[in-house]
C-alpha cells in the first residue's frame, strides 16, 4: 500500500512481519517507541520478538529483550516454533534479561526502574544495542499499584530510550483496549500505537492486528487479521487498491489435449482455474492432469490437499493412467496434505502462504480450495480465500483450485466467491439419465480465450482420461451407454440408407432400361408405318400411271385425234383435270373399276 | 560498601541501590531503623549501588531498586520498594 506522509519523514526499521511493513509504508519507528497493546495471547510477544530478530538477522543489529511476564527459557522455547535460534543469536547479537519478579517477592514500598534502566544502558553500550523490547510492562507496573507511579516509570523509560536512541519496543497485557483506563497515557505517550485483538466468533479464532496511531507517518488503519505461522507472524493485508499483476500471454496445458483446444491452447500463465463440481465428478483428476503436465514441462509444483494424503493421491491418480510418483522422487513435484478442521481460515491460508514461499512453486494445485472456505461465513474470512489467490497471483503462480459443491444440485454457484477471481471456470456435473451417471463438462468462463460452449463427456479409464463429444437427441444430451446407443443407432442407420438408396438406384435404372426398351418398340412401329406410308404413295402413283395408260391405251383404240390434248398435260395438272372427270364417276379408287368407268364416263 | 551494624553475623542482608534516587535513599534510612529496632544483636548489611555495579544487577537478577535480599538465614528472601511497610519487611526476614 501506497502512504504518502504530509510529515517530515520519520525514519523506519522494518519488522519482517509480513503485511505489517506494507501497512506502515516500513516498519516501525526507528529511535522511538511503539506501544503494542493486546489481551493474552494476542501475539504481543511475538511481534516484539520477531523484530527483534529480524533486526538481529537482517541487519545485524544487536538488541535487548526484557522479559518481565515469563522466563527467558520459556521465551526461548516458543521462538524455536517459529524457526528463530534464540541461544545463536544470544551469544552474539540479543541479550535476553529475565525480569519476573518471582512470587514470594514481598513488597514493602515503593520502587522504581533506576537501577535496571541503569544495567540495561550499560548492557547496551556494551552489545551496540538498536532495539530493546520491554515484555509485558504491566505485569511490572500492576505491582506498584499506584497510577502515578506507573506514570512515572513509564515516562522514565520513555525518556531512558529516547536518550539512547533506542527503538523501543512495549508490549502491555489489556483486558479490553478502550476499556482500561489506567494505561490510556501509555497511547498519548508512545510515537506509534499498535493493538492486537484475539476474539472467537462461532468457535473460530480471529487474530487482528490495527495500528492506531503513528506519529509522523500515515498507516493503513484498518484491523487487519494476523496468523502465527511456522515463520512468525504475518498480516494479511488487503493487497493494493490497484491490481498490478504481469500478465503474460503464455498458454500452458491444462494436461487433456482436448481441453486445451476446447480452450484454444490451454491455460493462461499465472492465471487461476476453478474447477467446480458435485463430489466424485473428477474434479481431482483434472488437477492431477494439470500437476502431471507442469511436472513434465519441469516445472516445480506443489499439491495441497485437504481431503487425502499425498500417497493416497498418487494412487488414486495412476489408476486414470496418470503418473505422480517419478514426478515426487525426482523432487519437482511437492505434496502438501493438511487437515481443514481445528485452527481459523486465516491461519491456514497463512501456514499455506509461508508453504508456497518455502517451495516456490510455479504451478499450484488445492484440492479442494471450499475446505477451507466452506465453513465459516465470518466477514474477516470471508475474502480470505481470495487475498490468498491475489497473492498467488502476485507471485505469478498459476493456480489450479477444485471446488466442491454440496450436492447433487443443478447450482453452479460456488461457496466462496472464488469463482468471481477465477479467470477460468471449469464446472464439471453429473447428468443422470437412463440408469447412469455420466460426467459432463463445460468452460463456465475463461477470460481473455476463446473457448467451446459445448458440453464435453469426461470418461475416466485406465488407459486414461479423455473428453469425447456428446449427442443431443430429441433435446437431451446422449452421455455414457446412451451415447454410444446412439452412435450404434446412426450407424445402422447411416448402412440402412445406404441400401435403400442402392435399390431405389437400381429400380430407376430399370425403368429406364424399361423406357429406353419401349421408345425402341415404338421407333420400329414409326419406322413400320413410315414403310406402310411409302409403300402406299408408291401404289398410288403408280395407279394413276396405269390409268393415263389405259387412257391412251383406249384412245389408241378408239382412233382418238384428241392425241395431242389429252398427251399435252402427263403431268399433276393434267392429272388434276382427270381428277375432276372421275369425280362425276364416285371417286378414282383403286378397285380396277375405274379403268372401265373412265373410260365410259367420258366417252 | 558493607556496612557492619553489629559484630555477630546472625543476619547478612544486601541492599541493591540506585544512587541517590528518592526511593533508594529512603530504603536506607528505612532499612537502618528497622536494623536498629529488631536486629540490634547483628546483622550485616552490603549496600550496592547499581549506577556504580551494573553487572551485579544482572548476576543477581535485580528488576527493581531498591531491592532488599536477605541471603543469611535461608531462605532466601527478597523484599522491593523503599521498605517503608515495616511489617511486611520484619516478616519477610524472619521477625515476629
Amino acid at each position: 500500500m501506497k502512504l504518502n506522509s504530509p510529515y517530515p519523514v520519520v525514519t523506519k526499521v522494518l519488522t519482517g512481519i509480513q503485511g505489517f511493513d506494507e501497512i506502515t509504508d516500513g516498519g516501525l519507528p526507528q529511535g522511538r517507541t511503539t506501544l503494542v497493546m493486546g489481551g493474552p495471547g494476542c501475539g504481543k510477544t511475538v511481534f516484539a520478538l520477531q523484530s527483534l530478530v529480524t533486526g538481529a538477522n537482517k541487519r545485524k543489529e544487536a538488541g535487548i529483550f526484557v522479559a518481565f511476564e515469563e522466563s527467558t527459557r520459556q521465551i526461548v522455547a516458543n521462538a524455536a516454533t517459529f524457526g528463530w535460534d534464540l541461544p545463536a543469536l544470544a551469544k552474539k547479537k540479543l541479550f535476553f534479561l529475565d525480569a519476573q519478579l518471582s512470587p514470594d517477592v514481598v513488597k514493602a514500598g515503593e520502587f522504581d526502574l533506576v537501577g535496571m534502566l541503569n544495567v540495561l544502558q550499560a548492557k547496551a553500550v556494551e552489545i551496540q544495542a538498536k532495539w530493546i523490547v520491554f515484555d509485558g510492562i504491566d505485569v511490572l507496573l500492576s505491582l506498584l499499584d499506584d497510577a502515578v507511579a506507573e506514570r512515572r516509570e513509564i515516562y522514565r523509560i520513555r525518556d531512558w530510550l529516547h536518550l539512547n536512541g533506542l527503538t523501543g519496543i512495549i508490549t502491555q497485557k489489556v483486558g479490553g483496549v478502550e476499556q482500561d483506563q489506567r494505561y490510556n497515557f501509555l497511547q498519548f505517550m508512545v510515537d506509534c500505537v499498535v493493538v492486537l485483538r484475539h476474539q472467537v466468533v462461532d468457535g473460530t479464532a480471529f487474530r487482528n492486528l490495527r495500528v492506531m496511531k503513528y506519529r509522523g507517518s500515515g498507516f493503513g488503519s484498518d484491523e487487519f487479521p494476523i496468523t502465527l505461522t511456522s515463520a512468525g507472524m504475518e498480516l494479511t493485508n488487503r493487497g493494493p487498491t490497484e491490481f498490478e499483476y504481469h500478465v503474460t500471454n503464455e498458454r500452458i496445458s491444462s494436461g487433456l489435449p482436448r481441453l486445451d483446444i476446447m480452450l484454444h491452447g490451454g491455460y493462461y500463465r499465472g492465471s487461476n482455474v476453478l474447477i467446480s463440481g458435485a463430489p466424485g465428478t473428477a474434479k481431482s483428476t483434472l488437477a492431477g492432469l494439470f500437476a502431471a503436465a507442469a511436472c513434465e514441462r519441469g516445472e516445480r509444483t506443489l499439491y495441497v490437499s485437504f481431503d487425502e494424503g499425498g500417497a493416497q493421491i498418487a494412487r488414486n491418480l495412476q489408476s486414470v493412467g496418470i503418473q505422480l510418483a517419478p514426478y515426487l522422487e525426482s523432487g519437482v513435484l511437492r505434496m502438501y496434505s493438511t487437515r481443514t478442521r481445528g485452527p481459523n481460515i486465516e491461519e491456514q491460508f497463512g501456514i499455506l502462504r509461508a508453504k508456497v514461499r518455502q517451495v516456490n512453486p510455479r504451478c499450484l494445485v488445492i484440492d479442494p480450495m471450499s475446505a477451507l472456505s466452506a465453513k465459516v461465513e465470518h466477514l474477516a474470512s470471508a475474502d480470505a480465500s481470495q487475498h490468498f489467490l491475489d497473492f498467488l497471483k502476485g507471485e505469478g503462480i498459476t493456480v489450479v483450485n477444485t471446488s466442491l459443491e454440496g450436492g447433487f444440485t443443478a447450482d453452479e454457484a460456488t461457496a466462496t466467491g472464488i469463482s468471481t477471481i477465477a479467470d477460468t471456470w471449469i464446472h464439471v456435473s453429473y447428468i443422470v439419465q437412463d440408469g447412469e451417471r455420466n460426467r459432463a463438462l463445460t468452460i463456465v468462463k475463461s477470460r481473455g480465450t476463446g473457448h467451446s460452449n459445448q458440453v464435453r463427456e469426461l470418461t475416466l479409464s485406465d488407459e486414461g482420461v479423455s473428453l469425447t463429444d456428446v449427442f443431443v437427441a430429441q433435446g437431451k444430451v446422449l452421455m455414457g451407454v446412451a451415447r454410444w446407443e446412439w452412435e450404434q443407432e446412426e450407424n445402422a442407420t447411416t448402412r440402412r440408407t445406404q441400401v435403400a438408396t442402392d435399390l431405389k438406384r437400381l429400380q430407376l435404372h430399370l425403368s429406364q432400361a424399361e423406357a429406353t426398351a419401349r421408345l425402341q418398340v415404338v421407333q420400329t412401329e414409326i419406322e413400320a408405318r413410315n414403310a406402310e406410308i411409302s409403300l402406299l404413295a408408291d401404289s398410288t402413283g403408280s395407279a394413276s400411271k396405269l390409268l393415263r395408260a389405259d387412257r391412251a391405251m383406249m384412245r389408241k383404240m378408239r382412233h382418238a385425234d384428241e392425241e395431242v390434248r389429252v398427251v399435252t398435260p402427263p403431268t399433276a395438272n393434267g392429272g388434276s383435270e382427270i381428277h375432276v372427270g372421275s369425280k362425276t364417276n364416285g371417286g378414282p379408287k383403286a378397285n380396277g373399276g375405274p379403268g372401265k368407268n373412265g373410260g365410259k364416263g367420258p366417252a | 560498601m558493607a556496612t557492619i551494624i553489629a559484630g555477630k553475623t546472625a543476619l547478612r542482608l544486601r541492599l541493591y541501590i540506585a544512587g541517590n534516587a528518592p526511593n533508594s535513599l529512603l530504603a536506607i534510612t528505612n532499612l537502618k531503623s528497622i536494623c536498629d529496632e529488631h536486629f540490634a544483636t547483628g546483622c550485616v548489611i552490603e549496600t550496592i549501588d547499581l549506577l556504580v555495579h551494573p553487572a551485579r544487577a544482572l548476576a543477581d537478577s535485580i528488576i527493581v531498586t531498591p531491592t532488599l535480599v536477605k541471603v543469611y538465614p535461608l531462605p532466601v528472601r527478597r523484599v522491593i520498594g523503599t521498605l517503608s511497610d515495616t511489617e511486611q519487611v520484619c516478616l519477610a526476614l524472619g521477625v515476629k
